[in-house]
């Protein structure tokens, strides 16, 4: 049925059609009216689930942590701050294998404080374990809730859906949200799994010097994750027709500058490609979707035969540039090392990106024949 | 059977802790959670963050305990065991008893915002922390939960404690739960009647129990029961229950023997000088005072 | 507890630190530098002493209790606490 709802809404829906059991939630701007939904939910009988009211974020996921543990299916949703106060537990979550899946509202890290998009409070935890969806519209953010369920439960790996502050969040649009007995086809009750359970007692994160071993097994875990996010993608189109890959790209076959970003900015970027293709000039856009983890192979597949390649990051690593730059570059490296790799970082603390910025980007690319450090759109003087 | 009738202080019989495990000898903790587990039952799941227990409770691939433990971080012990409940009860395995299992250290300091949220929401779980007075895992630091005058390996002398012993028992009353009670390793058979009578009441059960450590405390291993009756015969832990936060039942008689007699056993208190002592007197004659008061 | 793991390979591991042995195989009497001695003569069979130990290494043996030597440390509480005087500390040999 298809609904006029924001991006955080879908969250709802999604969460209330994939039938979570326990969610442990704190308030945070932009995330709030997701977790208040769900409490709504929660409160009419509509979702059959225990919604605990926490006092930080950190006990938000430490709740999912346990509650998984036991076998049940969780969710919360946090931003900025808040996902920077889970950072313990998110390490937690991914080595004990739990299917917990996360919304995560993207919004600048204080200080200073700004409560707009900016992707560096998720990009920051790229290293905790947990796989990352980065994604465009409402219709995805449901869409990708319901893959999350069903991939983090294959591949025992944690998932975060990422949504961009109010640009998405808080924007209405058209989604279709599917029968619940289609919901139900594609994804089922969550199979068995080691729990614990005082059947057959175990004691669960022990310490130990096998470490090494069980953080190999995760990297098993995430080279699996590649083929598992592409094959229930394959079968979500054929459930409900839609489809999004882990890459999505836009006139690259015959582009000679192609621009790569993820989030909202790509749908501004195929504006401005448009604009320059009536020019004559052949650009093209490639999304990256699936951040975690990175599908370079895709990626380099994509890239095809450009000549340019222009990163625009939503985010920022302080000493080093923009991250989605740094992981296309170490891609490319060996295997189109030559193809150069021109860095722009905008957007940050949800400074609006418009298609004239892009412009400026795609004509600093064309003219400049070297990509010569990072450039910054969108500052003062 | 023959047994029962001739033992003086009959408790349940059943382990539910392996031997093996490496607590120091005369460890008071491990005492606690032998004794909590023979009140609580096999239906049990136990919640343990960074501590003495969770390193009593062994290293992979072993578990010292015959129940389900899940290890958790430092300051989760309340919201975990929440978790889990929440878990249970969606599930309908409201049967399975949901137990937390912190020190003080992860009680009093590290733990204690989330454990008053979990005691204002009044959740379903079973709260004990074990005091040992300080970090003891790690190598003896100080906590709120170390007595004044103490010495730590972050208040060695001349600069020992000097603040005295966080309240843990007022802020938890404060909460208006359904059960707290203080108890100790040394009165073993009063301890498995307060966790019996946790185990019925639903909402947040909060446990203290008094668990003496020769390491940390310095005195040697044989002397744990000694010094764990001491503290309560001398009124400087004394023993109670509270109903909703309100009313107060006491669990002992007036406290007699005198608190130098406690000080004198241990190493951790050697250079507690004397106007220190008769702080500390006045203090454990003051708070007994209020405690009668309040238990009318 | 169910054995359905080893440490021989990778893949018969868990997939985290899933506990699947017991300690029973730790033998702490090993730490002992004093053993104590029950006199079975003197004990009244209170079970103080069984209450009492941290190691759950005295056991109900008949009508009575046995000291197990293979997970005893010594701590010397069971002799502290024992009304009778029944248990008696020495020097451990080893």
């Amino acid at each position: 049925m298809k609904k006029v709802i924001s991006a955080n809404q879908s969250v709802s829906h999604a969460v209330l059609a994939a039938k979570a059991q326990v969610i442990a939630a704190y308030p945070i701007t932009p995330q709030s009216s997701i977790v208040e939904m769900i409490a709504n939910f929660c409160s009419t009988g509509q979702l059959h689930a225990k919604f605990i009211n926490v006092e930080s974020e950190h006990s938000a996921m430490a709740a999912c942590i346990s509650a998984s543990v036991v076998g049940a299916r969780t969710f919360t949703a946090t931003s900025s701050q808040g996902l920077a106060l889970m950072h313990e537990l998110l390490h937690y979550a991914s080595g004990l294998r739990l299917p917990i899946v996360m919304a995560n509202v993207n919004r600048a890290l204080a200080s200073p404080f700004n409560l707009k998009a900016d992707l560096s409070d998720s990009l920051s935890q790229r290293d905790t374990g947990w796989l990352q969806f980065y994604c465009e519209s409402g219709q995805e953010v449901f869409d990708t809730i319901i893959q999350a369920y069903r991939i983090s439960e294959q591949v025992l790996l944690p998932v975060m859906v990422n949504l961009e502050g109010f640009i998405l969040s808080h924007t209405y649009e058209i989604v279709d949200i599917p029968e619940q007995s289609e919901i139900d086809r594609f994804l089922s009750p969550p199979a068995p799994r080691d729990c614990l359970n005082v059947e057959n007692p175990c004691l669960f994160g022990g310490t130990t010097d096998f470490y090494i071993n069980f953080r190999y097994k995760m990297h098993e875990g995430m080279e699996r994750a590649k083929i598992i996010c592409q094959e229930c993608d394959v079968q979500f189109q054929e459930v409900f027709g839609r489809s999004y890959g882990l890459i999505q790209s836009y006139l690259c076959e015959d582009a000679e500058l192609i621009l790569v970003t993820a989030g909202t900015i790509a749908g501004t970027c195929c504006v401005a490609a448009d604009q320059y293709r009536e020019r004559g000039l052949k650009v093209g856009v490639l999304r990256i979707r699936l951040f975690r983890p990175f599908p370079g192979e895709q990626i380099c597949l994509a890239l095809g035969k450009t000549k340019k390649v222009a990163v625009i990051d939503r985010d920022f690593s302080p000493g080093c540039g923009g991250i989605f730059a740094q992981e296309i570059k170490s891609i490319l490296q060996g295997r189109r090392g030559g193809l150069p790799v021109y860095e722009f970082i905008a957007g940050l603390g949800g400074k609006d990106v418009t298609d004239e910025d892009i412009g400026r980007v795609i004509d600093q690319t064309y003219q400049n024949p070297e990509p010569g450090g990072v450039t910054w759109i969108g500052l003062l003087k | 059977m023959d047994r029962a009738t001739k033992m003086k202080f009959p408790i349940p019989e059943d382990e539910l802790l392996y031997s093996g495990h490496t607590a120091c000898p005369g460890c008071g903790a491990v005492l606690a959670l032998k004794y909590v587990l023979k009140g609580l039952g096999p239906r049990t799941i136990i919640v343990i963050p960074p501590s003495c227990a969770g390193t009593i409770s062994a290293p992979f691939p072993f578990s010292s305990l015959k129940i389900p433990v899940l290890r958790i971080p430092f300051e989760t012990t309340a919201i975990s065991a929440s978790g889990i409940r929440a878990a249970l009860d969606v599930m309908g395995k409201r049967d399975i008893h949901v137990l937390g299992w912190a020190g003080d250290g992860g009680t009093f300091d590290i733990g204690l915002q989330a454990l008053s949220a979990t005691a204002e929401r009044n959740d379903n779980i079973i709260y004990v922390c074990y005091d040992n007075e300080a970090y003891m895992n790690t190598g003896i630091q100080r906590s709120s939960a170390t007595p004044e005058g103490a010495w730590t390996t972050t208040t060695p002398s001349p600069y020992l404690k000097d603040t005295p012993k966080k309240d843990i028992v007022r802020i938890m009353a404060a909460h208006k739960i359904p059960y707290i009670a203080t108890a100790s390793v040394g009165y073993p058979p009063d301890l498995i009647k307060k966790v019996k009578r946790a185990k019925e009441i639903v909402g947040t059960k909060f446990i203290l129990i008094f668990s003496p450590c020769p390491t940390g405390w310095r005195y040697s291993s044989e002397m744990t029961i000694r010094i764990a009756k001491l503290a309560t015969e001398t009124g400087i832990f004394p023993l109670y229950e509270i109903e909703n936060g309100e009313k107060y039942i006491l669990s002992q008689r007036r406290p007699q023997k005198p608190l130098k007699e406690y000080f004198s056993l241990q190493g951790r208190f050697r250079n507690l000088k004397e106007e220190k002592l008769l702080r500390a007197e006045a203090k454990v004659k003051k708070d007994w005072e209020y405690l009668t008061r309040l238990a009318g | 507890m169910k054995k359905r793991y080893s440490l021989k390979s990778l893949e018969e591991m868990p997939i985290t630190a899933i506990s699947f042995l017991t300690t029973e195989g730790n033998e702490t009497g090993e730490w002992r530098s004093q053993r104590p001695l029950l006199d079975l003569e003197k004990c009244n069979q209170c079970g103080l002493c069984w209450m009492y130990c941290p190691d759950n290494a005295i056991l109900p043996e008949k009508d009575s209790f046995q000291i197990s030597y293979k997970y005893c440390k010594g701590c010397g509480i069971c002799a502290k606490e024992c009304p009778k005087g029944a248990i008696l500390l020495v020097k451990e040999k080893r």
